[in-house]
């Protein structure tokens, strides 16, 4: 056996901590970027308001009056229109959503459910402008000469179904907007159904309840505040959806009661007007309207985290 | 009787509840097979050679094509990556790997509330930070809008498949007297590499479709763009401005256009799952 003379010798150089600090550094910076970007856009929509934030004050929020000859700003025919699509689009989007998601947890064939979730993740995939295009030449006129009639004659008692039909508009806007949310809502929902013990089922099998039995009590009432919360989900998404909707909602930013008028959102009018803002002022009324949007889908978006927050996985993200 | 009776209705409405669920789900993947139909017999007759090699044409002359615009929209999604992916992956690592549960949880949940953030409020940030001091439109400010989107997006898929990597592994290499960011880069990364790169195709595949944020940061651009800063056309963009046109001709090209979008961005997601299902063999 050798003799080590010198055991630190032996040893070699200690390895250098640069790597280790230069990494880490770098991964922090990474990780902290998230909170750059945070503090980014809320101070640029911030600043970039400015200018109608000392104008209008909190009379932006409730004046309906657009009129950038006048230069006379008011966002209420946006939120308003953002907030009657957003509806229509859960109205629509979160019976089917849980209904597939029941489908798919408790009902489908092993083989059937994966090709399903493959297709509704492919559906998710599809580019808010295809949509748009595809609502503007085949939905539009679809609903406009088969759809619309037909549900005026049944409805047309109701304020929401009287008046002339374009085909465009807020009703059209709100079913572009279900469309879009559905794979999200199925997605969430589908993975808080799945989070229900198998326990709760055997219990409520055990007790002699059928099929749909075990879903409405064991299930459904189980998973009542998750799906609750896919629904925020959605509605998140729902009032940040832009393209789609403009092409389809008709643009007009005039107060309509009826469903059939067109309408307006705060996302189309900022991708409608932005680039033809002419003046300050328009500019920093479009910037106040994003800032809206902005709070907005953060609120429902930190409600809905909380919500669901324990029930995501990676499948659920791969579609939001 | 009165329990025969009893027994039937629920049977029925068992079966009728059922058939409901059925056709909930029949109801929602309708929409992809009625917009696959369209985009094929609508896209397919406008599609030629001349779609992707050629520039626009003016108004009222039929032909030409939207090459510069699917180039773009190339250019912008590498542009996106150069933002997105490094700063993505070094966060995730950061989670999965360093820091204490009280910041990663902070970081995490920022992370999922900035993926709700709308897209084109993104595009205004891009314009006020890239448009307005430069007083030009361009492919970089397009670029940063849609590596906004790219980041949180990437991060959180990081984390996730980092920390399947199992934890003897970290040992292993630490045991080896590596040190800790050489055992991340030469171990754990590549162990990881798959889900990785599924992670970062998706986020290329959801940013590829993005016209929001371009409207008012690339712009669009009729022409070849011959440098960054300038306007630079995306395939979205183009797609919109053709579909609310009153030009008929237009209406074809737009339709061209989105099957080749959509093809471009469904080849993104096959790819994803041929990774993922050589994964799990």
């Amino acid at each position: 056996m050798t003799q080590i003379s010198d055991p630190a010798a032996a040893l070699g150089r200690p390895p250098s901590r640069w790597g280790d600090r230069v990494f880490y550094a770098a991964c922090l910076t990474g990780a902290l970027t998230i909170g750059v970007m945070l503090v980014l856009v809320a101070y640029q929509l911030y600043q970039g308001s400015h200018l109608a934030r000392a104008e209008f004050g909190w009379k932006f929020l409730v004046s309906s009056t657009w009129d950038p000859v006048d230069e006379q700003y008011g966002a209420l025919p946006f939120i308003y229109g953002t907030f009657v699509t957003s509806f229509i689009g859960l109205l629509i989007a979160v019976p089917l959503s849980v209904g597939t998601a029941i489908y798919l947890t408790e009902l489908a064939p092993i083989r059937v459910r994966q090709p399903l979730v493959s297709v509704i993740e492919m559906l998710a995939a599809v580019p808010s402008v295809i949509w748009g295009l595809w609502g503007i030449f085949v939905l539009v006129p679809f609903l406009r000469v088969h759809v619309y009639p037909a549900l005026q004659k049944v409805l047309g008692f109701l304020p929401w179904f009287q008046g002339p039909i374009y085909g465009i508009g807020m009703l059209t806007g709100g079913i572009i907007v279900a469309i879009m949310i559905l794979p999200i809502v199925t997605s969430v929902s589908r993975e808080v159904v799945r989070s229900v013990p198998n326990l709760q089922r055997e219990a409520a099998y055990g007790l002699g309840a059928t099929r749909w039995e075990v879903t409405r009590i064991a299930v459904l009432s189980y998973a009542r505040r998750g799906i609750f919360g896919a629904a925020v989900l959605g509605l998140g998404r729902a009032l940040g959806e832009t393209m789609a909707i403009t092409m389809v909602i008709g643009n007009s930013s005039d107060i309509a009661k009826s469903l059939f008028a067109p309408g307006y959102t705060m996302a189309s009018v900022i991708a409608n007007e932005f680039t033809e803002a002419t003046t300050d002022r328009y500019l920093s009324a479009l910037f106040e309207i994003g800032l809206v949007l902005l709070g907005l889908t953060i609120l429902i978006n930190i409600f809905a985290a909380v919500m669901i927050r324990a029930i995501t996985t990676e499948e659920t993200r791969r579609v939001a | 009787m009165e329990i025969n009776a009893n027994h039937r209705r629920r049977k029925f409405t068992d079966k009728a509840m059922n058939a409901l669920s059925v056709g909930c789900a029949l109801l929602v993947i309708s929409p992809l097979a009625v917009i696959l139909f369209y985009l094929l017999k609508q896209g397919l007759a406008a599609l030629n050679w001349d779609f992707f090699t050629k520039l626009p044409g003016p108004v009222g002359q039929p032909g030409g094509g939207m090459g510069n615009a699917i180039v773009g929209t190339l250019e912008l999604m590498l542009l996106a990556s150069v933002l997105g992916v490094p700063v993505g992956v070094l966060g995730g690592v950061y989670l999965a790997e360093y820091g204490r549960d009280r910041l990663n949880d902070w970081i995490r949940f920022w992370a999922d509330v900035l993926n709700g953030v709308p897209s084109i409020v993104w595009g205004m940030v891009a314009y006020a930070v890239a448009v307005v001091p430069f007083k030009t439109f361009s492919a970089y400010s397009g670029g940063l809008a849609l590596g906004f989107i790219m980041v949180p997006l990437v991060l959180r898929t990081t984390e996730e498949v980092l920390v399947l990597v199992p934890r003897s592994y970290r040992e292993a290499g630490l045991a080896l007297g590596l040190p800790r960011w050489k055992m991340i880069v030469r171990i754990i990364l590549p162990t990881a590499m798959k889900g990785l790169v599924t992670g970062v195709l998706l986020a290329m595949g959801r940013v590829a479709g993005e016209t929001a944020p371009l409207l008012f940061t690339a712009f669009g651009n009729r022409f070849w763009s011959h440098h960054l800063t300038e306007p630079i056309a995306a395939l979205p963009l183009q797609i919109f401005a053709y579909a609310i046109s009153p030009y008929d001709d237009w209406h074809r090209q737009a339709w061209a256009g989105a099957l080749v979008l959509i093809t471009l961005v469904f080849l993104l997601s096959a790819g994803v799952r041929f990774i993922s299902s050589r994964q799990k063999s």
